[in-house]
């Protein structure tokens, strides 16, 4: 089985990276981008039967920081 | 005072550190980040910058799960002091020994020059060797130096008077202007800037000796 991880800055975190995609966006003519905010997406590949609240924990130990990151799980 | 600079994979200030806290009169070993135990009757345990673990994930947080930082967090929490420095300071936020989060910078760049920092309080073993208010010259190096808190704990920072330096032109876009955040204890620092690299004249500055002493003397005075 598989655990897809989507980790982004929660709103209201400023992303300068984004901004600086939209701003590269914009220079090629996309005008109609209104905004960006980029991420990171963790992959794991789980032992079968693995409890989702184990996952939560990954997340809450180490692959996210809660104090500016939020994310969305997705077990395949 | 005894010392004890943590060495990671990728650190690159640790020599620098070593150099600076002997210099100030302390006695100094070095610690792997395998190590699970700090040497005995240690006052100061210094976090020095670098590229921890490659910044993989995010700056800090492989290292920050690393067995000697938990040694490094019942240290703190015992009452002793904690100097974490650039990728240091990184470290100490996500062991949440200090409050906030490190982001890229808002202008992109990589970042390495001198720069003014004001002296916020004199409060805490770490400033009591500069004036109020000062004004003191120390080098930054760091991509990812962008100070992110709450406007709650932001609060709570300037109330408890915990903001130990602010920069005095913005490099980063840090929350407050923030270069450096003390805990609850005020005996825990962590701070973008770099002091160790501001130890002689010929450095181009030597206004980080003055945190050293202090720190030292006071360790020393306890």
């Amino acid at each position: 089985m598989k655990a897809i991880i989507t980790v982004m800055l929660k709103n209201g975190v400023l992303d300068p990276q984004g901004e600086a995609v939209k701003s590269a966006l914009s220079v090629l003519g996309f005008s109609e981008v209104n905004g960006v905010r980029q991420g990171k997406v963790i992959e794991l590949d789980l032992a079968n039967g693995t409890d989702e609240l184990q996952v939560n924990e990954m997340c809450s130990r180490l692959l996210v920081n809660s104090v500016i990151e939020c994310y969305t799980l997705e077990i395949m | 005072m005894r010392a004890a600079v943590i060495i990671f994979p990728g650190s690159n200030c640790d020599r620098d550190m070593v150099v600076a806290l002997r210099e100030s009169g302390a006695d100094v070993s070095t610690v792997w980040h395998k190590d699970a135990e700090l040497p005995q009757n240690l006052d100061l345990v210094a976090i020095p910058g670098g590229f921890s673990f490659g910044d993989y994930l995010r700056c800090g947080a492989i290292a920050a799960q690393s067995p000697i930082c938990r040694a490094v967090v019942e240290h703190a929490n015992r009452g002793g002091y904690v100097l974490g420095v650039c990728n240091g300071f990184q470290i100490l936020t996500e062991t949440r020994l200090v409050p906030g989060a490190l982001m890229r910078n808002s202008g992109l760049k990589f970042l390495c020059k001198p720069i003014d920092l004001i002296v916020e309080t004199q409060d805490s073993a770490f400033t009591s060797g500069y004036g109020h208010g000062s004004k003191i010259q120390v080098p930054i190096a760091h991509h990812d130096g962008n100070y992110f808190v709450t406007d709650a704990e932001l609060t709570t920072l300037r109330d408890e008077d915990r903001v130990a330096f602010r920069y005095s032109a913005n490099p980063n876009g840090s929350a407050y202007a923030i270069a450096g955040v003390l805990s609850v204890n005020r005996r825990v620092l962590g701070m973008m800037p770099h002091p160790e690299r501001a130890m002689e004249t010929k450095m181009g500055s030597a206004d980080g000796q003055a945190l050293f002493r202090a720190l030292v003397g006071q360790a020393i005075a306890a």
